[in-house]
């Protein structure tokens, strides 16, 4: 690394001198660029924002007023002495890697990301550079995801197997993302779909740019759950067992997270089933996607980030822990990514 | 092994009981022979002999997976769960195959007699065919403990609803040491004479703890009352000449008993008891404490020394077999007055005593004689009902224990580690001290009373204010006070403190209370004085 490196890791967040912006700041900043939507990363108080076109609608739905601009995947503009361009994370609809060079110097960091395709979401696209920023979430060699189809082949036959038993069917995700990823893979034929206030909110901001995402009803106290029979309920995880979800009589509940992946969590959250379905990279997307930046400086945020450094280190990789205060995928929080 | 991954899943799968019950009995009556023999056997805690070392197993999975053994460490106690990290950190199977439950354990079993390259081979090439939940049951028959959420009770359930056989019935069948390499489910389960076995104990009935107090049982004469020791729970049996000895974990311990053997000279054969084994001192005329008795609890053989420094005798409270007949539902006063006959001849140096009852006319006498438990080295007292047949399992009703409230003190968390299985990455384990001077001294470790969200609450707490890490124990800032409640408290020179806790548990988190308000060694000690 040279003496006045693009890219510098502040008590604020990432920063870029050059430019003299910050990228996913954790307290209030001039200019702040952001990588996607989901609260830990889009922060309120900001003198400004810049963000995809694709990701500020939820933005200003869950931020207020702010003063924002947005940008097409892929546009460079020039900010200061930096370029900068945002490309496809694969994470959450709208989410982007930021990619920034200051004198021929490239840096991405990428934020949140996943590496497979799941038709809603814009699909990953690798970035070639000299320094990564990467995330390590799921940075374990026990977390491998199966192919999407394989999850929905699961998730549309408990569905059926509960609409079967004359139960509902309550599946708790993530309210921005995950639930939509939901939607998409399942089988309407099987029955209604359902939505909590959370997860409607966001179809409602969601369908308003544009995206095609299946019919749901929303539920409200007006709602007669015996007019809904084999329907599958989606909520965040919070509302599981909740009053709100008992009114709807005999229910089984799911959870689809990563963290399903662990039979002790997915005992622990004393749910009926979990679903392994992460809207983050697993152990060898993390892999496969440093090895195609061709980067040699890796930077480990969020996660398992001694291990994984100390794993890249071994690999022939210069890597180094970042400290975070992004808290949003932790154990602690498992179940809601 | 197919059918019983499938098996695996519903139960794993689902927090409900019946549903439980309902894919174990379906299983039951439809498994083949040997297959269901096994799985009752997996899950009533016996298992296949080892035959891989748990270090091999890490090893070869590591290699296996192409990762350094040092990243499956980490992995390990982050998983929780030693066959699963194995299962998550391999590729995908190649190949599959169904061979059964059985034929996988009798694979197992024959590994024994090849060599090491040999079980490695078999082991990688079972990898490389199981996929999925049939890979960790696979790995679980080499690493042993089949905790997941089967208790002896519901097995037991579904079996009586597969065989169509009374609960009570195939409890007591099930008792002993059977095992599916010496029987068939013919004779232990379906066959009409299920006494074959002279050494078969009853099931145990088991009291709940009394709350509050005993008004509630109502009219005093219909109850009897007897102190509630702190030993082992023993059935001793004598038939056919012989005798046997099982603790309530159901392991027979008769070699670590040697003493009761005498029995034999003094009680006819067709004779179980049920009692506590408890070390007694012939010049005290009184049971030492559990801390003399452990001593002899690890031990398989006894050395001469031991056998004089701390000798046993099952003080017997209920009779539960006289003369060839099981009399369990005969009403206890008339078990207890066929116990009193059978003890009456008993001399003084028998590994036999009869167990008082305590006389008393209202409830009050038993709640003067409860406060002085402590000085009998009884943890409070057992509240029968004259009338009571003797059940199976914990049963409500009947039998009560009204226990001693503990013994608390006021601790400061110092250790955090995580727990296993369902805690995995929860930090549940924690090592607690006191103060002596400026100084913080450990003094015991607690695992339990938090509920699950204060446990949440905790390990957040513990990710933020980790001082230094010791492999997978954390030292942690002091900051919490914990109300440790505690059975009782022995000098023990092994430990820094100086003293052993019996039975320590979290019994509230108290947030209430400032760091330098947490109790002292001093306090500790007072404590040994007049309870140790």
């Amino acid at each position: 690394m040279n003496n006045n490196p693009a890219l510098t890791f502040t008590d604020r967040g990432i920063y870029c001198a050059a430019g003299d912006f910050y990228i996913d700041p954790w307290r209030p900043v001039d200019k702040a660029l952001i990588t996607h939507g989901h609260a830990d990363h889009a922060r309120s108080g900001h003198r400004s924002y810049l963000a995809t076109h694709a990701a500020l609608p939820v933005m200003r739905h869950r931020l207020g007023e702010i003063t924002a601009q947005g940008v097409s995947f892929g546009e460079t503009l020039a900010i200061g002495g930096a370029l900068v361009s945002f490309h496809p994370a694969g994470h959450v609809p709208g989410s982007a890697q930021i990619r920034v060079e200051v004198a021929g110097e490239v840096w991405v960091a990428s934020g949140d990301y996943k590496t497979e395709n799941d038709g809603l979401t814009e699909a990953f696209e690798p970035q070639r550079c000299h320094h990564f920023i990467t995330e390590s979430t799921f940075g374990l060699p026990v977390f491998h995801w199966q192919p999407q189809s394989a999850v929905a082949a699961d998730v549309n036959r408990w569905w059926s197997a509960c609409a079967a038993a004359g139960k509902t069917a309550f599946l708790g995700a993530y309210a921005l993302g995950k639930a939509q990823r939901l939607m998409h893979m399942l089988d309407p034929e099987i029955g209604p779909i359902l939505t909590h206030g959370a997860v409607e909110a966001t179809n409602v901001v969601l369908r308003g740019q544009g995206m095609d995402l299946p019919d749901t009803i929303p539920v409200t106290p007006q709602t007669d759950p015996k007019a809904y029979a084999g329907a599958l309920v989606l909520a965040p995880p919070s509302a599981l067992g909740s009053k709100w979800a008992r009114k709807f009589g005999p229910q089984e509940s799911a959870f689809a997270s990563g963290w399903m992946q662990l039979r002790g969590v997915r005992r622990r959250r004393a749910g009926d089933r979990g679903f392994v379905i992460s809207d983050h990279a697993d152990w060898n997307g993390l892999l496969d996607t440093i090895k195609l930046t061709e980067a040699e400086n890796i930077y480990v945020t969020h996660g398992y980030t001694d291990i994984f450094t100390r794993y890249l280190n071994e690999n022939g990789w210069n890597a180094q822990v970042v400290p975070t205060e992004f808290e949003g995928e932790t154990l602690d929080t498992e179940g809601i990514e | 092994m197919n059918r019983f991954a499938r098996l695996f899943n519903a139960i794993d799968q689902s927090t409900k009981t019946n549903v439980k019950v309902a894919a174990l009995a379906e299983y039951f009556q439809t498994a083949r022979d040997e297959d269901r023999m096994w799985t009752m056997a997996l899950f009533s805690g016996r298992r296949p002999k080892r035959v891989v070392t748990t270090t091999k197993l890490r090893e070869w999975a590591a290699e296996a997976a192409e990762i350094p053994l040092w990243l499956f460490e980490e992995c390990y106690p982050i998983v929780g769960d030693l066959a699963e990290t194995i299962a998550l950190v391999l590729p995908p199977a190649d190949t599959s195959n169904d061979l059964s439950l059985s034929h996988w354990i009798n694979a197992l079993r024959d590994l024994s007699q090849v060599g090491e390259e040999a079980r490695k081979e078999f082991v990688l090439t079972a990898w490389s065919q199981l996929g999925g939940t049939e890979r960790f049951v696979f790995n679980k028959l080499i690493t042993g403990g089949f905790r997941m959420g089967v208790s002896q009770k519901l097995m037991t359930r579904a079996l009586a609803r597969a065989t169509g056989k009374p609960e009570a019935e195939l409890a007591h069948r099930l008792m002993g040491n059977w095992h599916p390499d010496d029987t068939t489910w013919e004779a232990l389960i379906e066959a009409e004479d299920a006494s074959a076995d002279a050494s078969r104990p009853y099931p145990f009935y088991l009291a709940y703890a009394l709350d509050g107090s005993p008004e509630s049982l109502g009219e005093t004469a219909a109850w009897r009352a007897e102190w509630k020791w702190d030993g082992i729970r023993g059935q001793l049996i004598l038939r056919d000449g012989g005798h046997f000895v099982w603790s309530r974990g159901e392991e027979l311990m008769t070699d670590r008993f040697p003493e009761l053997a005498r029995a034999v000279d003094f009680l006819p054969p067709g004779t179980v008891l049920d009692g506590e084994l408890l070390v007694w001192h012939a010049a005290s005329d009184g049971p030492a404490s559990f801390n003399v008795l452990q001593k002899r609890i690890g031990r398989k053989t006894v050395p001469k020394k031991l056998l004089a420094e701390a000798p046993v005798v099952l003080h017997a409270y209920d009779l539960l077999e006289w003369q060839g007949e099981d009399i369990r539902q005969t009403p206890f006063a008339t078990r207890r007055r066929l116990l009193e006959q059978a003890c009456r001849t008993l001399p003084a140096d028998a590994p036999v005593r009869l167990s008082p009852q305590l006389a008393f006319d209202e409830w009050e006498d038993l709640a003067e004689l409860r406060s002085v438990a402590r000085d009998e080295n009884a943890e409070g007292l057992m509240l029968k009902r004259a009338d009571s047949p003797y059940l199976v399992g914990r049963k409500k009703g009947d039998w009560w224990k009204w226990k001693l409230d503990p013994l608390t003190i006021d601790a400061v968390m110092i250790y955090a580690q995580a727990g296993h299985g369902r805690r995995a990455n929860l930090f549940t384990d924690f090592t607690f001290a006191v103060w002596h001077g400026n100084d913080l001294v450990p003094f015991t470790k607690a695992y339990s009373g938090l509920t699950d969200a204060e446990f949440r609450d905790i390990t957040r707490w513990v990710r933020k204010n980790t001082l230094q890490r010791f492999g997978p124990v954390r030292q942690v800032t002091p900051h919490h006070v914990f109300e440790i409640a505690f059975e009782g408290i022995q000098a023990s020179p092994r430990h820094k403190s100086g003293v052993a806790l019996r039975f320590p548990r979290m019994s509230r988190w108290r947030q209430d209370k400032p760091l330098q308000e947490a109790n002292t060694l001093d306090d500790l000690n007072d404590m040994l004085r007049i309870y140790g």
